[in-house]
């Protein structure tokens, strides 16, 4: 199946990653052989077949609703890009309104 | 030193012929001497390394060292390790000191290991080749214009060039097999959920699976003894019982059944390669094994259906590096989407982006069916040709890869390179154990010989090494020019 160049817009922006012009040109170009690969897949008679999650069929373990890891605000607020007030900080989301 | 084995190593500490000061100041200096040919490694962590050292040392002399007590091995640069850079290759994780060691590092670092550092691999290990490092490529000691193969490539590379005892590698499609195999180690990819994925950087969560990379079959055991095991911490590790992995080594290979699928044979398989496994599976008819010949039928589907779930799940876990909370953020962002837009774009290499876009696209409103949930489809078939051919044999035998080592900038197609790894994909799918021997050699390039045991069957797979390495000198052949 071929991708268009909205497609792959389209999917940057769901991704979250800026893209020049010309990335989505080459991108186009990569992406179209890897849907094209992936493709075969569409000719294989899967009626009746279970998807597959986990290789050994398991299911999510569960444990006790209970702290199990100790507090390490600073150790993880020591690594992040700007932090004020023991809060990440990001720019503005929501305007301030009178 | 650096000649001798894990296991060497190991009595030769325990006897007092050297000491893991001694050992360990060998390796860096022979880093510090030869890593600028290989690039093998990211960060070198020299001060932890002898601190480390003169603690096993000090065990010894007191009589309580671990299992593993004071040789000296890298890891993988995606295994976090406490106040050690962990980059993962990535521009994205250049900053990355992580507050917490992986489970693997800490089981490692109980059993006495000494780590000397961190090796390159592919950018969040999406690659086979070592190329798309934001840190230059890795190279092959057999030949530098070479790929390590990929994306534990930096671990084989620093092992095959005796540039540590040992590493740890992740297995996502290939990642400890293919670049063991390209640079004649031996690696194992354990059956998934046996080590613990806690503190492994996520690329594709149901096919992640950690694990040993070494000169022998042996070293492998060795590690994987400290490795495996139940974690709490990781909601898909397996929770079965650790056998004792070296006392099986010798064990007799009489009326072992070997399945050859006729898929693995011929076809785009490199014919002097397929002469090399051929010779090593009469090796193994030597030792008392049978063969017979088997069908995976849908093995052709294998990398189709990875090139689906793979960067799925890689698109959802890499939504985790947005700028905010660690790793790279951009300059002055005007407000949160551009924060998160530009932090992405400039924080990923292509390949990572592309299998970003891929995984996002396939599982896209009105996509979603159409792709994942059918590639999952496909993945229960690729799995169950593996369940109906295990009633059949004790283990599968065939190529690791289709060619030796390829050249940098030769697969430049992705498609190509993908297909490189169709004999390892499908093991992932299947999350079955599979270990790589190097058991030839195509010109002056080593070959693997990759056996695909039953789930949890580490034990027989490395117990087949073992003998098969007690018959041939595949794993003492040593890249020329590093003595």
């Amino acid at each position: 199946m071929a991708i268009e160049t909205a497609d792959i817009e389209h999917v940057a922006r769901l991704a979250r990653i800026g893209m020049t012009p010309s990335e989505v040109a080459d991108l186009q170009t990569r992406l179209s052989k890897i849907l094209h690969l992936v493709d075969q897949l569409q000719a294989v008679d899967t009626s009746g077949v279970e998807p597959l999650s986990h290789p050994l069929d398991a299911v999510q373990r569960l444990r006790a609703d209970a702290v199990t890891e100790t507090n390490q605000r600073e150790a993880f607020l020591a690594i992040a890009p700007a932090t004020e007030d023991g809060l990440y900080l990001v720019p503005k989301v929501i305007d301030q309104v009178e | 030193m650096h000649k001798l084995t894990l296991a060497e190593q190991l009595a030769g500490l325990a006897a007092k012929q050297f000491s893991s000061e001694e050992l360990t100041l060998d390796y860096l200096a022979r880093i510090e001497r030869f890593d600028s040919r290989f690039n093998s490694y990211i960060t070198l962590a020299p001060e932890t390394a002898l601190e480390a050292a003169r603690a096993a040392d000090a065990a010894y002399a007191r009589g309580d060292a671990g299992a593993l007590a004071g040789v000296p091995i890298a890891h993988k640069d995606l295994f976090c390790t406490a106040g050690i850079k962990t980059s993962c290759a990535s521009k994205m994780l250049d900053n990355f000191v992580p507050p917490y060691d992986a489970t693997l590092v800490s089981k490692l670092a109980d059993a006495g290991v000494v780590m000397l550092g961190k090796t390159n691999m592919d950018e969040f290990a999406m690659g086979s080749s070592n190329e798309t490092s934001f840190y230059g490529r890795a190279r092959n000691p057999w030949g530098t214009d070479c790929v390590p193969g990929g994306s534990s490539g930096g671990s084989a590379a620093a092992v095959a060039a005796g540039l540590c005892a040992a590493a740890t590698g992740s297995d996502t499609g290939g990642s400890i097999r293919q670049p063991a195999a390209l640079c004649g180690i031996t690696g194992l990819k354990p059956t998934y959920g046996r080590v613990s994925r806690y503190g492994m950087v996520a690329f594709a969560s149901s096919l992640d699976q950690a694990g040993p990379m070494a000169r022998t079959a042996e070293d492998c055991a060795l590690l994987l003894q400290a490795m495996a095991g139940f974690d709490p911490r990781d909601s898909t590790s397996l929770d079965a019982p650790v056998p004792d992995y070296r006392a099986t080594l010798n064990d007799s290979l009489e009326g072992l059944r070997i399945g050859l699928p006729k898929e693995y044979f011929g076809g785009a398989l490199n014919p002097a390669m397929e002469a090399g496994v051929r010779t090593a599976i009469r090796e193994l008819e030597q030792l008392g094994a049978t063969v017979k010949e088997i069908s995976l039928p849908h093995t052709g589907l294998a990398v189709p259906c990875y090139y689906v779930i793979a960067p799925a799940e890689a698109s959802a876990n890499l939504s985790r590096f947005d700028g905010v909370r660690y790793g790279y953020r951009c300059e002055n962002p005007r407000d949160l989407y551009d924060l998160y837009t530009r932090t992405r774009a400039e924080g990923f290499g292509t390949e990572v982006k592309s299998r970003i876009l891929i995984g996002t696209y396939a599982l896209s409103a009105g996509y979603y069916d159409a792709y994942y949930r059918k590639a999952q489809q496909v993945r229960r078939l690729i799995r169950n040709d593996f369940v109906e051919a295990f009633k059949e044999v004790d283990v599968i035998a065939g190529p690791t890869t289709p060619n030796p080592a390829f050249c940098f900038d030769e697969l430049s197609d992705p498609v190509t390179m993908y297909l490189e790894d169709i004999y390892t994909i499908a093991v992932n799918l299947a999350g079955l154990p599979a270990l790589s021997l190097p058991a030839a050699f195509v010109g002056d390039k080593p070959a693997g010989l990759q056996l695909i045991g039953n789930y949890l069957s580490e034990a027989r797979l490395l117990n087949i090494g073992h003998r098969f390495q007690q018959v041939t000198d595949w794993h003492q052949r040593r890249a020329p020019g590093l003595d």
